[in-house]
């Protein structure tokens, strides 16, 4: 019977993805990258069918780190109830799809967040024939929440704090959410900032809504793995890093190939000239050359995607770098 | 004797009953292993305590329970339970009433009420149920904003947030009135045993139906107006964003209710033309030239006959409406499914421990149903003298 037990126990451990992802992804030739069912600007197909956005690119920015091609990803499509199951289960290889860092998830879900890729806040969305300009004023209304985020916990709080009552609907996807709000099913739709902008470049006439100045939440977003495999987080992370550092130091997917001769050591460290740091994550010297390269640096990849020049039209504001008065930080690439 | 053994027949079939109960409990075994062993490599914990942790989030509709975000997961589950409850009863109910009514005009003799009956079953029992949920609702949802809602008489309002309605509001001394609509129900019950009873010895007959109902309708109305109107009814007022005050029935709840009892009646007409038909012609024959009445033959002759054979697949009709009403998450009605196996769930990622409290739920509820069902079941077949 003990016999049998280690038998079941190693097939068991053969299921589980959990052993070396990497080595898992490499040998499979590409990545599979957990996203959104679509919300403009952070990841959606575009007119021609490839995945794009502000999140897609955290996806290609590990795929260019890995194999020096930024299209060997695959991309799974999740919901927010369904985005937790498919990364826990090894049916996808990381997750970026605007999730909140929060210590339950970190902690009892079994998954572990490499850091951040865009500081959110939970905001509220009207119609400006509604009049209102403030949520305190929001009494009685219809709200519209994607459930299974930790969005719908936020609201109940919010309105608990300021004794206001509400009634919430609860959708599934934020095209139903969308959906419900235009039709006038509900009064007010709130989501994090970022997806509010989204949704109102979705609209018709989007001067017709505006999003409330309250922010009721901090919304840490980013990449999350599954937690145990140590070796895996770290080439996510240090991709997403990456690309903070490389707009910190000024190096672009334009001048990426002159920076090989630039005369700063960090720089020089980051392409792949001096130091071996590629072979310490287990990939090749020039991987962040590869990142800059084929998806660019944070601030291309934010102008392309969500920048003032978009539909989506969202300032950098806190996702400035520290050093223009917000608080996008990588640690040192030495 | 060893060669005997092999060849007695209950021998084998003890052995080979024993071998598939052992394989099954091993497989049992090694997916329960296997589930505990990859949770806790995986860092996730088990256990019931979040039940009691508190949910965090609100549910609007919870028409029986008063819900508030402070309350705990084991308070949605119950929420869940009664919705769940709520639109499989009304959705039963209006299934079985449609469902024979439909049955019975497919066939009628009138060629174009057979025919609509007949494109109505066709239509709906070949579309998928999800598709006539999401229907249901995108037409609901184009109806009236709440702001332009139509009115009739200023007291019901139809919008797409819903139907609004007057709310009875119980005073002191409305208990009588209640006590007395009760009394006229046990009245007409005695009434109705009499009379039947009269009738099977004497021949004669007594207008049961509307003695019952006057007294039912009259008796409650007399005391409400002895003890000086003591329920009132509480209107609903747009103010803000919403109406206040009233009673609501919400799209969600209706687009279920449509579009489950609209399914399921097409199966249950089906059953109950077969059921119709499986009575021998000559039951009808003879009792039209016993000289009995149309509408006669149909309830005395032919139904009971019919619901021996109408009600078994009835009950797997109303298993399936039941089971059917998870589908409540494609419109956001808050069901079982859609509270506890949907937000719970994902809120607290505990998602091995509220499916499988989910799927227990709904076992308990379909085999309450079966249990009532066969107990019908019993009582309308033949009864051998």
């Amino acid at each position: 019977m003990k016999k049998l037990l280690s038998i079941f126990a190693v097939v068991a451990f053969a299921f589980t993805a959990n052993a070396g992802t990497l080595d898992d992804v490499k040998n499979r030739g590409f990545l599979k990258c957990g996203v959104t069912t679509g919300l403009i600007g952070f990841a959606a197909p575009d007119d021609a069918g490839n995945w794009a956005g502000f999140d897609v690119d955290v996806c290609r920015a590990v795929a260019a780190a890995i194999f020096g091609d930024s299209s060997k990803v695959e991309f799974t499509t999740t919901t927010g109830k369904s985005r937790f199951p498919t990364l826990a289960s090894g049916e996808i290889d990381m997750l970026a799809r605007n999730t909140t860092w929060t210590l339950s998830r970190d902690v009892n879900l079994g998954f572990e967040f490499v850091g951040v890729n865009y500081y959110d806040g939970q905001g509220f969305m009207i119609p400006s024939a509604l009049g209102v300009d403030d949520a305190t004023g929001l009494d009685g209304a219809t709200v519209c929440i994607q459930t299974g985020t930790t969005t719908e916990l936020n609201l109940a709080d919010f309105f608990r704090a300021n004794n206001i009552s509400y009634e919430a609907l609860p959708i599934e996807t934020n095209d139903e959410a969308r959906e419900n709000l235009f039709a006038g099913r509900c009064d007010v739709y709130t989501t994090d900032a970022s997806g509010l902008s989204a949704t109102r470049a979705q609209a018709d006439n989007p001067n017709k809504w505006v999003v409330l100045p309250n922010i009721i939440s901090k919304e840490p977003l980013g990449p999350l793995v599954r937690h145990g495999d140590h070796q895996w987080g770290d080439v996510v992370r240090w991709s997403l890093n990456t690309m903070i550092i490389a707009e910190e130091l000024g190096v672009s997917s334009s001048n990426v190939d002159d920076s090989k001769g630039s005369n700063i050591p960090e720089v020089l460290r980051l392409l792949g000239v001096e130091g071996g740091y590629g072979e310490m994550l287990e990939l090749s010297n020039d991987f962040a050359y590869n990142i800059i390269k084929q998806v660019g640096n944070y601030s291309e990849s934010f102008d392309r995607n969500i920048g003032p020049d978009t539909p989506l039209g969202i300032g950098r504001n806190l996702n400035a770098l520290w050093t223009d008065g917000g608080i996008l930080y990588a640690p040192p690439f030495r | 004797m060893q060669n005997n053994l092999f060849q007695d027949q209950k021998f084998r079939g003890i052995l080979y009953q024993t071998l598939v109960v052992g394989f099954f409990a091993l497989g049992l075994y090694f997916v329960i292993n296997t589930t505990a062993y990859n949770l806790e490599k995986r860092n996730i914990a088990t256990g019931f305590g979040f039940l009691n942790n508190p949910a965090g989030f609100d549910i609007s509709f919870s028409p029986f329970l008063d819900f508030k975000s402070t309350d705990t997961h084991l308070k949605v589950y119950f929420v869940g339970v009664l919705n769940t409850l709520l639109v499989s009863f009304c959705g039963c109910i209006a299934a079985t009433i449609l469902g024979f009514i439909v049955g019975i005009i497919r066939l009628s003799s009138n060629w174009l009420l057979s025919r609509i009956a007949y494109i109505y079953v066709e239509f709906t029992r070949n579309t998928p149920l999800l598709l006539q949920i999401i229907l249901w609702y995108a037409i609901l949802i184009q109806l009236p904003r709440i702001k332009q809602a139509p009115q009739i008489w200023e007291t019901f309002y139809i919008s797409n947030r819903g139907l609004f309605g007057p709310k009875p509001i119980f005073l002191e001394g409305s208990n009588i009135v209640i006590l007395s609509l009760i009394l006229g129900f046990i009245i007409s019950f005695f009434i109705a045993r009499w009379a039947k009873k009269r009738q099977d010895t004497t021949g004669q007959q007594f207008p049961t139906f509307t003695t019952n109902l006057s007294i039912i309708v009259f008796l409650p109305l007399v005391v409400f107006f002895i003890m000086g109107s003591p329920i009132t009814l509480e209107y609903p007022v747009l103010k803000g964003f919403n109406f206040k005050g009233g009673a609501v029935i919400r799209p969600e709840f209706i687009a279920m209710f449509l579009a489950l009892s609209i399914y399921t009646a097409a199966f249950i007409s089906e059953t109950v033309r077969s059921g119709i038909l499986s009575v021998t012609k000559g039951q009808r024959e003879a009792s039209g030239a016993l000289g009995l009445k149309k509408n006669w033959i149909m309830r005395l002759i032919i139904i009971p006959q019919a619901l021996r054979v109408i009600v078994p697949p009835l009950t797997s009709q109303y298993l399936n409406l039941t089971k059917n009403s998870s589908l409540g998450i494609a419109v956001g009605y808050a069901d079982l499914v859609h509270g506890f196996g949907g937000i719970s769930l994902n809120q607290t990622g505990q998602a091995i421990e509220c499916m499988a409290i989910t799927m227990a739920t709904y076992l308990l509820i379909s085999l309450t149903i079966s249990f009532f069902m066969n107990i019908y079941n019993r009582s309308i077949q033949f009864k051998e003298k």
